[in-house]
């Protein structure tokens, strides 16, 4: 037996030896022989007819190899990109899904959508002729804001969507809602906006094609996190080549956050293109190009209500939202808003009636998708922030509230108003764990420093639960996902006992290299460092669905789990031979197969040699080779939930908020390496502040233009924004899974814009507030503080 | 980026030369500012000069009444410099606050006040301390070489070769960073000399300016609540995504009274 590290220990990750080198592969280190450089002209106008595209000079210009239109699109008869999920309205009208074509055609619907393909020997060659080629639009006016879309009057994106309206959709007893409503002694009301976001990761997008005329066979690398659903959505839907004939990798990938979960057109133009010009193709985005291209994120506005009984009970939960999908729908978009958002707003608490109507707008704005908790921490947000609204008119203490409604351990499974039940949770014990963590009982002292330095202090509270581990593909199909949603895992064990595993995840930041192997070395007793996970090649890898909505564990894992489980069973076949006992004899522990009650035994390596070498094997009902492959389909979301405590002093007279301290105590299940979640959690949780005091994705209404372009312009947060967090873990195992696990990506992100807003407001309540916006900036804060024409601390 | 000749002169006069016979040709100093434009393809100069190999450009001298500083002197070392920290501490605090690390040890005080950025720092501390600009041909006072929005009282050719701070009795900056850039939404710098003070602001409006009323006010009481109650006009100051012009203008106020605490301090 080897060096097993196995789950709950907390190894270095095997990745960063690579990454923190120097010696990662991304996307723009590979070259292949005889490369071009292919640069994408994209539309300058939020709203424009496209008349015309003047190539002449473009591609009269040093080095130009082709240049790509929409028109070259039309007349190869190619698809448009598909959308993934098809939702419906109430009566089950379906969504309104315009043609998404991979470059422009007749119309350019927001700045960045693609017009034109320049592909030369050299970027710069590429660039200078980008520049040469003469592009008539009839400018038309913009809408932005979802508001203004559906408004009567206001600029038309499609000639057969009226008000810009993709899909009316809603959820829940809307009579129920309306009952409970009149029998309410209070209800509260908040009316929200969930500002837009745009992901940032550090590698911007890129592509490489290839088309090998040899074997009519091409290969496409890009930054994906999902490289078989890439093959799959482009070969099959746009650009009509076998699945066999395609391969896609996605190498190293330097963060993702959800934008890179999609399939993009410059996947398909980029493999389209490599054909034509019989030459491989590379595009790299630039930062700023990344701004207007990489799907956008959030971007909702809320009117919500919440009618409680005298004594502060929840009766119902009443929620209307418009969403913005940008220009076209995006491979998840118009799920985000709906299946993601309205049944998570049960959150914590037993509120028995829920409705929520989402009307998902089509904009001027680059298309909206997921983007890290993708509806979760909108649905947070509105209910965390409303149950404040009501504690503070209802004049019941913030976490008493909270108490008072909070489903009980003993409780789970339960089943919510909003279709999906609860296997699990403990959301008094993450609350009484954080109320300690975070110091409350002395909160009042710090605010009494606080303010005798002139600062106001302010705690945030934010309950909350998530669901993830997309998803139960036959609960996904009801809702309109037109794709499987479970994970594959291969484990091939080499002669020698050492393990190769093929996975249909993605990691790109997460650690997968090291937890999966963790769980390997766990359950096959081998060492750690014997274990390689092998992804991102749909040629390597059977299949997967890839790595978004906190999935990898929950279902990868599980797949990985089923797959070992079943080396397992084939290699107690094995020793059963060897050892000439009855298989239900055989035992498996700590890397060795032995009979029970007996000192008769055979290692891993043992049994893995014999399979390969079957001199000695029951050939007869056995096939050598130990190699075992799973596919797992998750039975249920899994519920990871917790307790985040913010605490903020705002500065009166620059408006400025600082985070000062953070705390959360998470429920996420079995822990495979703490290290990583802990990880994990810094991450999201600052995210999630991000969203709450930083990030916000301007456009100007009319022209359609991105304000906030750029890093000079669009406040990412900074480690220097945020206090030492402390982060806990208060684990109630998932019934479901096979390992107890729930995940861990994007809580942190879910819980925490809640909880910061509410530190803000609750800093600033003595003075009349009872809702901020996000970001919560300086500007807006004073703004805020002047309008209440409040006294501002003098000095 | 678009392709250019590169030049590396040795004297000053070459470079100058260079300057006035390639048109549109550029001076590059640190590169801070000008390499992203190229790389944008938004500027397209035919040449580029590089002013790194002129001897005596770099380094900080101590004459007495005034401390000069060579053009090509990066933000990291005057941030560092023990004499401009003996002598002028808001100085060296207004270099350590530049942008980040990388940029400090890049970025150049002559680039810094020739690029004249709205809302760049070294402005204020050039117009606040009433600084000499030193060129090629000429010595200009600060009053008369800020001409708003990146225009200078440069000429073609010119070149800035130090700039020469008289050393003030007392002087603080203080500087409310732009959420996103760093650089600043505001930025006060308050310098007291025997003669009086002078106030100036940047990244409120187009260009740096001086606050005579303020400068009033400090010159008779040189104390935070001598200003309090002095709003200045939101007129004239810049509005945008980050902040309209009455927040600007409020925060010249707030900012010009830390800085004078900071001078106290
Ligand atoms: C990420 C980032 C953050 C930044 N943050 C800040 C900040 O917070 N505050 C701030 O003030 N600045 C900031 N800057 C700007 C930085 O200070 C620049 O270094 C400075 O503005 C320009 O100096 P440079 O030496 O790099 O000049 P260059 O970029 O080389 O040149 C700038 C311009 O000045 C001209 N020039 C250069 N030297 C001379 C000379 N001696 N005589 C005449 N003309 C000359 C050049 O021709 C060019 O037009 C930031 C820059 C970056 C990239």
């Amino acid at each position: 037996m080897g060096n097993v590290i196995g789950i709950g220990a907390a190894p270095k990750r095997k990745e960063d030896q690579r990454f923190l080198t120097g010696r990662g592969n991304y996307v723009s280190d590979i070259k292949r022989p005889g490369m071009t450089a292919g640069v994408f002209v994209r539309s300058p106008h939020g709203h424009a007819v496209l008349r015309g595209v003047d190539k002449s000079a473009a591609l009269a210009s040093a080095g130009v190899i082709a240049v790509l239109t929409g028109d070259d699109v039309k007349v190869e008869g190619l698809g448009g990109l598909p959308c993934g999920w098809g939702i419906s309205d109430a009566k089950g009208v379906p969504m309104k899904e315009p043609p998404f074509p991979m470059l422009a055609q007749g119309k350019v619907r927001y700045v960045g959508d693609m017009v034109a393909f320049v592909i030369a020997e050299t970027p710069e060659q590429a660039n200078a002729a980008a520049e040469l080629l003469t592009i008539d639009y009839e400018v038309l006016p913009s809408v932005v804001g979802v508001l203004e879309a559906v408004r009567p009057g206001a600029p038309q994106l499609f000639d057969d969507v009226p008000n810009n309206i993709c899909c009316d959709w809603e959820l829940g007893d809307k009579g129920a809602v309306e009952t409970a409503f009149r029998k309410a002694a209070h209800v509260a009301k908040l009316s929200l906006v969930n500002n837009r976001l745009i992901g940032n990761p550090m590698e911007p997008r890129a592509a490489i094609a290839e088309y090998e005329p040899g074997t009519d066979r091409f290969t496409l690398w890009t930054t994906s996190q999902f490289p078989h659903v890439v093959r799959f959505l482009m070969g099959a839907l746009v650009l009509n080549i076998p699945q066999h004939k395609l391969r896609v990798v996605a190498p190293d990938v330097g963060g993702g956050f959800g934008v890179k979960q999609f399939h993009y057109g410059e996947e398909a133009v980029i493999t389209w293109a490599a054909k034509r010009v019989k030459r491989p193709i590379k595009w790299v985005a630039s930062r700023s190009e990344g701004y207007v291209s990489d799907r956008h994120g959030r971007d909702h506005v809320t009117e919500a209500e919440l009618a409680l009984d005298e004594h502060g009970k929840f009766l119902a939960f009443r929620v209307n939202t418009l969403a913005n999908m940008g220009g076209y729908l995006s491979t998840f978009g118009p799920n985000i808003p709906t299946n993601l958002y309205g049944p998570l707003l049960g959150g914590v608490y037993t509120t028995p009636a829920i409705y929520c109507n989402v009307k998902v707008v089509f904009t001027n704005t680059v298309p909206v998708d997921a983007y890290r908790g993708a509806g979760r921490p909108e649905a947070t947000f509105v209910l965390e922030r409303i149950v404040d609204v009501a504690a503070s008119e209802m004049g019941i203490d913030r976490v008493e509230i909270r108490r008072r409604n909070m489903i009980p351990k003993e409780a789970y499974p339960y089943q919510t108003p909003v279709l999906v039940q609860y296997d699990s949770g403990d959301p008094m014990g993450c609350l009484d764990g954080a109320l300690v963590a975070a110091d409350v009982k002395n909160f009042g002292v710090r605010k009494a420093a606080s303010a005798s330095k002139g600062k106001f202090r302010g705690l945030g509270y934010s309950t909350y639960v998530e669901a993830c581990g997309l998803a139960p593909s036959r609960f996904a199909g009801r809702l309109g996902a037109r794709g499987g949603l479970y994970e594959s895992a291969t484990v091939r064990v080499h002669p020698t006992g050492q393990v190769t595993v093929m996975i249909g995840t993605h990691n790109h930041g997460q650690g997968h290299e090291t937890t999966f192997a963790q769980i390997v070395s766990e359950k096959l007793g081998v060492s750690f460092e014997d274990v390689d996970i092998v992804f991102g090649d749909t040629d390597r890898v059977q299949f997967g669905m890839g790595t978004y909505g906190s999935r990898s564990l929950v279902v990868g894992g599980a797949a990985l789990s089923k797959a070992t489980d079943k080396v397992i069973a084939k290699g107690k076949k094995i020793a059963a031979h060897l050892l000439e006992a009855a298989e239900v004899d055989i035992q498996f522990e700590a890397g060795n197969f032995s009979v029970a009650g007996t000192d008769r035994i055979k290692s891993f390596e043992e049994i893995a040699g014999a399979a390969y070498v079957p001199h000695n094997y029951p050939l007869e009902v056995l096939e050598p080779g130990l190699e075992e492959q799973a596919y797992y389909d998750p039975v249920n979301f899994t519920y990871p939930g917790g307790c985040h405590i913010a605490e903020v002093e705002v500065d009166p007279e620059t408006g400025t908020v600082t985070l000062v301290s953070y705390t959360a105590v998470d429920d996420v299940g079995t822990v495979i390496n703490p290290m990583i979640v802990e990880g994990q959690l810094h991450g999201g949780i600052v995210q999630g502040v991000g969203q709450a005091l930083f990030e916000n994705a301007v456009y100007d209404e009319g022209s359609g233009q991105l304000l906030s372009g750029s890093l000079m312009d669009y406040c990412m947060p900074r480690a220097d924004h945020m206090p030492m967090m402390k982060v806990a873990t208060h684990s109630t195992l998932c019934t479901h899974t096979p390992m107890g696990v729930k995940g861990c990506g994007e809580v942190g992100t879910i819980g925490s814009p809640a909880a910061v807003i509410n530190a803000v407001v609750d800093a600033l309540s003595h003075l009349g507030v009872t809702h901020v916006d996000m970001p919560a900036t300086p500007n807006r804060i004073w703004r805020l503080l002047q309008n209440a024409s409040l006294p501002v601390a003098a000095e | 980026m678009k392709p250019f000749a590169y030049h590396q002169p040795d004297q000053i006069p070459d470079a100058a030369k260079l300057l006035t016979s390639i048109e549109d040709s550029k001076l590059v100093a640190g590169g801070m500012t000008l390499i992203p434009t190229l790389k944008q393809r938004l500027a397209n100069p035919p040449a580029l000069v590089d002013l790194s190999r002129l001897g005596n450009l770099k380094g900080i001298t101590d004459d007495g009444a005034t401390i000069t500083i060579g053009a090509m002197t990066p933000h990291a070392v005057v941030a560092a410099s023990k004499l401009v920290q003996a002598k002028i501490p808001g100085l060296a605090a207004l270099a350590s606050m530049i942008g980040d690390p990388a940029v400090r040890s890049r970025g150049t005080i002559g680039g810094s006040v020739a690029n004249n950025d709205p809302a760049a720092d070294y402005p204020a501390g050039v117009l606040g301390l009433g600084a000499a600009i030193v060129t090629s041909t000429r010595e200009i006072a600060a009053d008369k070489f800020f001409l708003g929005l990146f225009e200078t009282a440069l000429e073609t050719g010119e070149i800035i070769t130090a700039i020469r701070f008289p050393v003030p009795l007392r002087a603080g900056y203080t500087k409310f960073k732009a959420p996103a850039s760093r650089y600043a939404l505001v930025g006060v710098f308050v310098a007291k000399f025997a003669d009086g003070v002078r106030v100036a602001v940047t990244g409120a409006g187009p260009g740096v300016f001086r606050v005579p009323p303020m400068e009033a006010a400090l010159s008779e009481n040189f104390d935070p609540s001598a200003i309090a109650a002095i709003k200045i006009d939101n007129d004239g100051l810049t509005s945008d995504i980050h902040a309209e012009a009455d927040y600007r203008a409020h925060l010249v106020t707030v900012m010009a009274k830390r800085a004078v605490d900071a001078a106290l301090s």
